[in-house]
């Protein structure tokens, strides 16, 4: 059992956790996910780990109030506890000393990217965040991405903050100004693939962290298998980051409606 | 014969037993049938479809053991029950007797009783089988009878452990090889504990095996006897990812046991595989034997399909195929390359598969699906085999029969054929020796690795097994580690 140590409403439909879990604290690194289950009832669903702090023993996940299983989650108050966690789970983000790093996050996508941000500042890199929103409410832990970023372009579909347009013009802009060694994008599946596509075309290399259907985040069952350069992989071992272009994004979009 | 069993043979009311009856009246009297729930209600709830043997059927059956002077059965069981001396307990009245004899050797005689594969162990050597060619007596559901006998008499015994020595050991996963080897190993005094992945205990037999077959309660029952013994549970961590091996051996642990199993599941990499509606039988196992999904008040959602193929033949193909008949599949069918003699699944498990109106469509293959506008699985398209030369494995081999093609309408598709090692540990350990299959390479007779530190059986070391095996690997396993560690 989990205890709930602090909560913080990022958005109307965003809730902030800093969770008690001193092992996935030391664990954990950027990239890494844990998955949750909230009531005796409850389904196995994963979070990406947005930071951890090692001293306090303390994890902090971003969860949007998207159906039952996150408004479970998101009921819980400070003091109560999460059933079970399970992680870090996946493969960690690969970082080095790319060159410039564009990374693209759109909507809740923004707390998962967190970690790779600062990881990829810390590892000398040139940094340029794109946060994408619906609307300006629903931008969030903009401050935090400032702090490890050389640059941050936010952008809103009916641009009540930052600039107008998608999250894929942002990008565009930059790509077009200077040289882009690496895109790293995570947000919902349709979102990233027009990322990708936009990317394949400036031949820029792009990584995707992929949000498929789970059960156990370990590798057990497939159900979060996805096709990647044409071989089947599983995102929760193999994953969850993948070479952008290589994924199947129409054929992942599809099974995400599974139980739709 | 060991000195221990032939002393145990001896003792006065085995004589006593032995004598009171011919063994030519034993040898007469029929092998006593298990009743079995009506098939037309079984197949529509989750209840246990083997209802065990009352009393009187027990004391029946347990007749027709002869006590063999070379009892060639315990040989059979790859952890050495000592059978002759149960089932003549059970013949005396004695069950809770039988039921701690069984426990002189197995975790979990209530499983084992349950879902061994007796026609090829045990019951396969008896001496009814082997010399008299009649069916033998039945052994594992005489060892149900005893260990069920037990729980329900509120009266369960704790094995007798050794004095503490302090020593720490730790199992990585709770599957029937930790399970074993944690027995064993509390039993000689060490402080075990044991880490579980999963947010539940019992690998295979919480998740993968379901309630008609093995209900849950009862894995919580021999399991709750391992914890009064005093093995300490750990879930929802991932030794290699939550917890390291240096940690492990930080915290003071003194040897280290890998059970985890062969849970990756294998696809046949066709085209069409990835269509909704098609999954591996280790996720369809998963939700509903895990998570529940069967239950409307469970989160987790699991596709309940009316015209459902499972491919495979082995016994996890079975509990698909029998549990999405249960979830209200119309139509049911196991597809299978070669013909039903092949099948390695048990044959009680066939039998009641057939029963509860599974068809099976032997020698056929898939060889791609096609789905609707949405990306649901709607048909497939199958291929006519014929049985070849024997392969390597002794089976003879399916070869497709050219031209020989045909569609069948499917709305869900479970794919079951087969099951490779889970790679976490090889991934995250130092020292091991892995094969190509990604199996740790141990010391057949002692389970050591290549690290002396660490000991691994059961599927992470066979691939995918049967329950019993791996239960004996743990049993070696910690007879090997209390050897080195006593040096």
């Amino acid at each position: 059992m989990n205890k709930i140590v602090a909560k913080e409403y990022l958005s109307e439909r965003v809730v902030k956790f800093e969770v008690e879990a001193p092992l996935i604290a030391k664990s954990r690194k950027a990239g890494h996910f844990v998955i949750v289950r909230v009531g005796k009832k409850g389904e196995r669903v994963p979070y990406t780990i947005a930071s951890a702090d090692i001293k306090k023993g303390t994890i902090t996940l971003v969860v949007q109030r998207v159906g039952k299983s996150s408004e479970k989650l998101c009921s819980l108050e400070p003091g109560e506890y999460i059933t079970d966690m399970v992680g870090p789970l996946g493969k960690a983000t690969h970082i080095e000393n790319f060159g410039t790093v564009v990374c693209a996050g759109g909507g809740v996508g923004v707390a998962p990217m967190l970690p790779i941000i600062e990881a990829m500042k810390k590892a000398g890199n040139r940094v340029i965040s794109v946060l994408a929103a619906r609307t300006k409410e629903l931008v969030i832990l903009e401050e935090q991405v400032r702090q490890y970023s050389d640059e941050v372009v936010i952008m809103t579909d009916d641009g009540s903050y930052g600039e107008k347009g998608l999250i894929t013009d942002g990008v565009e802009n930059v790509i077009k100004r200077e040289k882009v060694d690496l895109c790293v994008t995570i947000g919902p599946a349709i979102m990233m693939k027009f990322v990708s596509k936009l990317t394949e075309k400036y031949d820029v290399p792009t990584v995707a962290s992929l949000n498929t259907i789970m059960v156990d985040g370990t590798g057990m069952c497939g159900a979060c298998r996805v096709t990647v350069g044409g071989g089947t992989k599983f995102v929760c071992i193999d994953g969850p980051e993948f070479d952008a272009h290589k994924v199947d994004f129409d054929e992942m979009l599809m099974r995400l409606k599974a139980y739709n | 014969m060991s000195e221990y069993l032939k002393a145990e043979r001896a003792v006065a009311w085995r004589e006593e037993l032995r004598k009171s009856m011919k063994n030519k009246d034993r040898i007469a009297i029929p092998r006593v049938v298990m009743p079995e729930v009506d098939p037309d209600i079984r197949s529509h709830n989750y209840d246990e479809v083997n209802l065990g043997l009352t009393e009187e059927m027990a004391v029946k059956e347990s007749h027709r053991c002869l006590d063999c002077v070379d009892p060639t059965c315990i040989s059979g069981c790859p952890v050495e029950i000592n059978i002759p001396k149960f089932i003549k307990n059970i013949e005396r009245g004695e069950f809770l007797e039988a039921a701690k004899t069984l426990k002189e050797t197995s975790a979990l005689p209530a499983v084992c009783g349950r879902v061994c594969p007796q026609e090829r162990q045990c019951e396969n050597s008896c001496f009814y089988t082997q010399k008299l060619k009649k069916e033998p007596v039945a052994i594992g559901h005489l060892e149900r009878f005893a260990a069920d006998f037990e729980r329900n008499s509120g009266n369960i015994s704790i094995p007798e452990i050794a004095p503490s020595n302090g020593i720490k050991v730790a199992a990585i996963g709770s599957g029937p090889a930790g399970l074993a080897f944690a027995g064993d190993m509390v039993k000689l005094g060490y402080d075990v504990t044991v880490f579980e992945a999963l947010h539940e205990l019992g690998g295979v037999l919480r998740y993968g095996i379901p309630e008609f077959r093995l209900p849950n309660d009862i894995v919580d029952v021999e399991i709750d006897g391992l914890k009064k013994m005093g093995v300490k549970f750990e879930t929802n961590c991932i030794v290699g990812k939550t917890i390291s091996q240096e940690d492990l051996k930080e915290a003071g642990f003194k040897g280290i046991f890998v059970g985890s199993g062969a849970g990756l599941p294998n696809f046949m990499n066709i085209p069409g595989e990835n269509l909704i509606g098609i999954m591996s039988c280790n996720e369809y196992l998963t939700r509903v034997n895990l998570m529940d999904a069967g239950d409307p008040d469970s989160d987790t959602p699991v596709y309940k399909g009316k015209k459902v193929a499972v491919i495979g033949g082995g016994n996890t193909a079975m509990d698909a195929v029998r549990t999405a008949r249960r979830l209200g599949a119309e139509r049911a069918v196991i597809v299978y390359r070669r013909s039903e003699v092949e099948m390695p699944a048990r044959i009680e498990e066939i039998k009641h598969a057939k029963e509860e109106g599974i068809e099976f469509y032997t020698l056929h293959n898939p060889l791609r699906y096609e789905g609707d506008e949405r990306g649901r699985v709607q048909k497939m398209l199958l291929q006519r085999m014929e049985l070849g030369e024997p392969d390597q494995s002794g089976r003879r081999r399916p070869v497709p029969v050219e031209g020989a093609t045909e569609w069948m309408e499917v709305d869900e598709v479970i794919v079951s054929v087969g099951v490779s090692p889970n790679p976490l540990i090889p991934q995250s350990f130092s020292g091991l020796e892995i094969t190509s299959w990604g199996t740790i390479v141990v010391n057949n007779d002692t389970m050591q690795t290549a690290d002396d530190f660490i000991f691994a059986g059961g599927d992470i070391v066979r691939g995918g097994a049967t329950v019993i095996l791996a239960m004996g690997d743990g049993r070696r396993a910690a007879k090997s580690m209390h050897e080195h560690l006593s040096k």
